[in-house]
């Protein structure tokens, strides 16, 4: 149920309404949601899914990315601490840079916490879209630079744990600089006489 | 490289320069042969550190048999000096002729493209409180002074003898939690892990050297807690060691035969009981290792409210410093024992090795970069950043602060600190914040409390609060930032200009800050904003900050309820005040920049 609206300065943004299951449309009018979103400047189209995370719903919004070619995308649906990145992937993969995706979410911090007021949490949902949007018409694409990163390590402290660390990184073929304060490597285990649990000698 | 302390460390992931003092060892460790002519001629004897003081060491000594490198080194602090009139008798023995008086301090630079910090601990002192008399009674010892009289390679050559008069005694006690546990100021709150399981270990010991020996350990609790741990804790009640359950009040000695006579309140029993006997070991706890700010300040590292350095996440990520690259092993985290300490190690290896296998990192794509035109080079940026990413600005050469990409985290706390707006953010811009606020406030902003998140604590508390299905009431329309530090003073006034009757900032508890300390950061402009807001005339508390942790969705929940009570408390006038004062108050500000950018043309 795609929808074009207007455009203006090229931004042509694709807002995708999730009823995740009952999960947000139990409490949400998903609808009303999608039909307001389709009132906001620089919305190109705006789709309902019931799980916009599933394969489905991952294809329609790289369908849609390409047929109404969008330049923005935002997903009113969970947290972004689950599917900001499995969104981020999608529309990348339809070409957009990553960050011109943006996530809005109706669930955690709306449908679930606002259950017995439905109008509200139906009235909360929507002006977070209109806040989802009004941040995507500022979205530019990022890039993740890439560093090299010298082959050798310095492990700090020449105790068991030191002694351990850099071992196991030399036996991985890596070079490795153990730096001691005292005299000696051994730390504290060093002193020691024997260990627990196995009472076995600590040197 | 022993003998070695790291001196300086700049850089980043994958490309750190670090600067590594070489002390003096004053001898050749490569041609040294450890044939201990050295030693056996200088006139010197000092404490040894390594046997707990109880025997003397030479000035020119090897720690112990087993030093790695087997080498000899001079201690010039009680060396008579490379005057050959006064001494000088090491250098005529060495056969190698691998002394060297005049040896340097040499500093050495390399280049490593991770960094594994294993500073380990420190043990409690008990001489500063004189605990159970430890100070002013012979045969009360440490147990780190245990260790080495048990030891065949100790000053006692493993016979178990007590100070006082050298004979063996029949009977011991432990006091555990010596300098741990501890709410009176004495020592550590924290548990220290592994003096349970160490005097457990030395009862055996002694049970074994001794059969027939009388142990008794006095304890709080008795904390067996690992594998095989419960076995060796029944091995020691077997073997006849007593447990009493209650830590003694009071030592004293008796003058005659130097025994320890404690007194102490059998909390199983609830009977007062007395015990004397001969020797006394005080567990004592493990401490941050008192010498780690160096480091600490290096690498960027923070530490938990023990002292212990902070992981990034205590979970998730917990052999990970914040800084990237940066790993930590060991009980320079936390009190361990040597599996612990062991696994610890392999799992800051294998992360560091997952970077020097791939040869590559991609970094944070949320960093800040500078606009050179708008900066005035006050360098607030650079004093703010946690990660010492910004390299300050320079006012005589006009040079703004440049700002390394790799070792920027994202936290914005140098964007909302910038006055001249000269530092972006990237994906949190002020245009992006700005235009969400904006747009929430753009309906019936009355009834809407304004909330900023930070993405790692409150944001996820908020998410915690849904999953817990928390019902809370719709009042609040919330922003997400990396950090709270991001959260600018004018992002604030802005959304009270709008009509907010309510703004709330929340973020990480201190300890918790996903930035090292970005979070301090927040509460200074708090404090700054609330000042204003009091000299304007607007209520501060229509302002509120709130800590609240991933965990904490029930705190989310009642401050949400809490607030909503605010935003109907705040009347239509006081609103319509706000907003007209507000208005004010942005061209005020407005202008002002536009009169420095025009000075500065």
């Amino acid at each position: 149920m795609a929808n074009v609206a207007k455009d203006s300065d090229g931004l042509r943004i694709g807002v995708f309404v999730c009823e995740c299951g009952l999960n947000i449309a139990g409490t949400i009018d998903c609808n009303a949601v999608s039909e307001y979103a389709r009132t906001l400047d620089d919305v190109a189209a705006v789709i309902q899914n019931k799980y916009t995370c599933a394969d489905p719903g991952q294809n329609e919004i790289k369908k849609a990315i390409t047929e109404h070619n969008l330049n923005r995308v935002v997903v009113a649906s969970c947290t972004p601490k689950i599917h900001e990145p499995t969104f981020r992937e999608c529309v990348a993969d339809a070409g957009l840079n990553p960050y011109l995706f943006e996530m809005v979410n109706i669930r955690e911090q709306c449908s679930w916490v606002h259950q017995s007021e439905k109008e509200k949490a139906t009235e909360k949902a929507k002006d977070l879209v209109r806040s989802g949007v009004a941040r995507a018409r500022f979205l530019e694409p990022q890039t993740e630079l890439e560093v090299p990163i010298t082959k050798t390590a310095l492990v700090i402290g020449g105790g068991v744990s030191g002694i351990q660390a850099a071992l196991d990184l030399a036996d991985g073929g890596h070079q490795v600089y153990l730096v001691e304060k005292e005299p000696t490597i051994g730390g504290i285990m060093a002193a020691l006489d024997k260990t627990y649990p196995t009472m076995d000698c600590s040197i | 490289m022993t003998n070695s302390e790291v001196e300086s460390v700049s850089g980043f992931v994958g490309n750190f320069n670090v600067t590594i003092r070489k002390k003096a060892r004053y001898v050749d460790p490569d041609e040294c042969t450890a044939c201990a002519e050295c030693a056996n001629i200088c006139p010197v004897a000092v404490p040894d550190e390594y046997q707990q003081g109880f025997s003397s060491r030479k000035a020119i000594y090897m720690p112990f048999p087993q030093a790695v490198p087997s080498a000899y080194i001079l201690d010039m602090e009680n060396c008579l000096g490379n005057n050959p009139i006064a001494c000088g008798k090491c250098a005529d023995v060495c056969e190698k002729k691998c002394i060297n008086y005049d040896d340097q301090d040499e500093l050495i630079n390399i280049e490593a493209g991770v960094i594994i910090v294993a500073t380990g601990m420190d043990v409690y002192d008990p001489t500063e409180y004189d605990e159970y008399g430890y100070t002013r009674f012979d045969n009360v010892i440490t147990s780190m002074e245990f260790e080495r009289l048990i030891c065949a390679g100790g000053p006692t050559e493993g016979h178990f003898i007590r100070p006082s008069d050298r004979k063996i005694p029949k009977s011991i006690g432990f006091i555990q939690c010596v300098g741990s546990r501890s709410r009176n100021g004495r020592g550590n709150p924290y548990c220290s892990n592994i003096c349970c399981m160490n005097t457990v270990k030395d009862t055996l010991l002694l049970c074994d050297h001794y059969p027939g020996v009388e142990a008794r350990v006095f304890y709080m609790d008795m904390r067996a807690f690992g594998k095989g741990f419960e076995d060796l804790y029944m091995r020691s009640r077997e073997e006849g060691v007593k447990y009493v359950r209650g830590i003694p009040g009071d030592v004293s000695e008796n003058d005659e035969n130097k025994n320890l006579v404690l007194t102490v309140e059998n909390t199983t029993t609830g009977r007062r009981e007395i015990h004397e006997l001969e020797m006394l070991v005080l567990s004592q706890g493990v401490i941050p290792r008192q010498d780690g700010d160096q480091i600490k300040r290096l690498l960027t590292l923070s530490t938990t409210s023990d002292g212990f350095i902070m992981e990034s996440h205590p979970k998730l990520k917990p052999v990970d410093a914040p800084t990237k690259g940066v790993y930590i092993a060991g009980c320079v985290e936390s009190p361990k024992d040597v599996k612990d300490s062991v696994t610890q190690a392999s799992a800051a290896a294998a992360r560091a090795s997952i970077l020097l296998n791939a040869g590559k990192t991609r970094v944070e794509a949320i960093t800040s970069h500078v606009e050179t035109d708008k900066c005035n080079y006050c360098g607030i940026c650079a004093d703010v950043c946690p990660y010492n990413a910004i390299l300050a600005p320079d006012r005589k050469a006009k040079r703004a602060p440049t700002i390394i990409q790799a070792a920027c985290a994202g936290c914005g706390a140098c964007a909302a600190e910038c006055a001249q707006d000269a530092i972006i953010m990237r994906h949190f811009r002020d245009e992006q914040i700005m235009a969400q606020i904006e747009a929430i406030l753009e309906v019936e902003p009355h009834k809407h409390l304004l909330t900023f998140a930070c993405n790692w604590c409150s944001y996820a508390g908020g998410d915690n609060a849904g999953t817990a299905r928390l019902q809370y009431p719709t009042t609040s329309r919330l922003i997400r930032t990396m950090c709270s530090g991001r959260v600018d003073e004018k992002f604030v006034l802005h959304a009270f200009r709008l009509g907010a009757p309510m703004v709330l900032v929340s973020g990480c508890h201190f300890a918790d800050c996903h930035y090292i300390n970005a979070v301090h950061w927040t509460q200074k402009r708090m404090d700054r904003l609330w000042n204003k807001l009091d000299k304007l005339k607007i209520r501060p508390d229509r302002l509120r900050l709130e800590w609240i942790s991933a965990a904490e969705g029930q705190k989310f929940a009642k401050v949400m309820r809490e607030l909503e009570n605010s935003v109907r408390s705040v009347t239509m006038e006081e609103m319509e005040y706000t907003m007209k004062i507000m208005a004010e108050e942005e061209n005020r500000i407005l202008e002002k920049k536009l009169k420095a950018a025009a000075k500065k043309v």
